[in-house]
């Protein structure tokens, strides 16, 4: 049973960024920042790791001289999002 | 994992792609007083149209005064103001005790859906007075206002959606029945604000 869990999901500011990156089209570093309330060291390397994974990708412009980096859910990891919620909900019925 | 731990995990990240991608900030009190403003704006619309007396709901002869017209504009326009700055301060509280940003991605997403229609219908708005198409206004106002909020729904709540498919169909009915246009303006600005408000605020606000 637990080997369905995704490693990748173990952190559960993993799992939120991919909530939010599976809710919507693409979210920006800063925006995303606000959303989870966490540091920007912390979420940049939670960031990498996802990316790592390839289960994001990365598009980084300017608007003006900001930096703007934008994430986006690629295919591969919104289905190990979805696997990950179904293994969670399977489980809550195993229990049941 | 406990059963609870579990359940805690799921909803919290239903709730969280639903705070990252909606505007929830919308308070429900903001449409109900939107409406009453339109309708204290649209009585006043009516007394100045209808200064010669008369029940009537129905006249025969087209509003082309200017002064009337500007005064109408007036109206209009003060009631918008007032609404968007009673929106914006109950959002900016509510948002507040919900902890959470008013200025967010959800937020500006729903100002450019919403107001790409907007802006279009109110710049053609303000030919078509130019031009002097005034019997058109009424209904192009709702329209346009329902498309706006059709639009920005995907960001907010679904209630907006329905809303603005209200706005939409009497908007339409307006422009058949050409010299109700007051009337409809009330309805729709300020009927369906108040009712769709008040389910909002039952549904989100109250309570909480």
């Amino acid at each position: 049973m637990l080997e369905q869990f995704d490693k990748a999901f173990e952190s559960r500011i993993r799992l939120q960024i991919m909530s939010v990156l599976a809710a919507n089209e693409s979210y920006d570093f800063s925006s995303l920042k606000d959303l989870l309330e966490v540091t920007d060291g912390n979420l940049a390397s939670h960031l990498k790791a996802l990316e790592k994974e390839e289960y994001i990708s990365v598009n980084k412009s300017f608007i003006g001289r900001k930096p703007n980096t934008r994430y986006e859910a690629t295919q591969k990891g919104l289905m190990a999002f979805k696997k990950h919620l179904e293994s969670l909900e399977k489980l809550i019925k195993q229990q049941k | 994992m406990k059963e609870k731990e579990l359940m805690s995990e799921l909803s919290s990240i239903r709730n969280l792609m639903e705070r990252s991608a909606k505007f929830i900030s919308l308070h429900g009190l903001s449409g109900v007083l939107a409406g009453i403003y339109a309708l204290v704006g649209a009585y006043i619309g009516y007394r100045l149209v209808y200064q010669v007396g008369g029940g009537l709901i129905y006249r025969d002869y087209y509003v082309n005064d200017q002064e009337i017209i500007a005064k109408l504009i007036v109206v209009a326009l003060s009631v918008l103001i007032l609404s968007i700055i009673t929106a914006v301060v109950l959002s900016m509280q509510k948002a507040r005790r919900g902890h959470q940003k008013i200025w967010n991605a959800a937020s500006k997403g729903l100002l450019l859906h919403a107001g790409i229609p907007l802006l279009t219908g109110g710049l053609l708005i303000v030919v078509l007075l130019f031009r002097g198409y005034f019997g058109i206004i009424a209904p192009a106002c709702l329209i346009f206002y329902g498309l706006a909020l059709v639009a920005g729904s995907h960001y907010t709540f679904n209630d907006v959606k329905w809303l603005g498919i209200s706005e939409v169909v009497l908007g339409l009915l307006a422009a058949m029945m050409p010299g109700y246009g007051l009337l409809f303006w009330a309805g729709g600005f300020g009927i369906l604000h108040i009712i769709y408000g008040s389910v909002m605020y039952v549904k989100y606000d109250r309570a909480k």
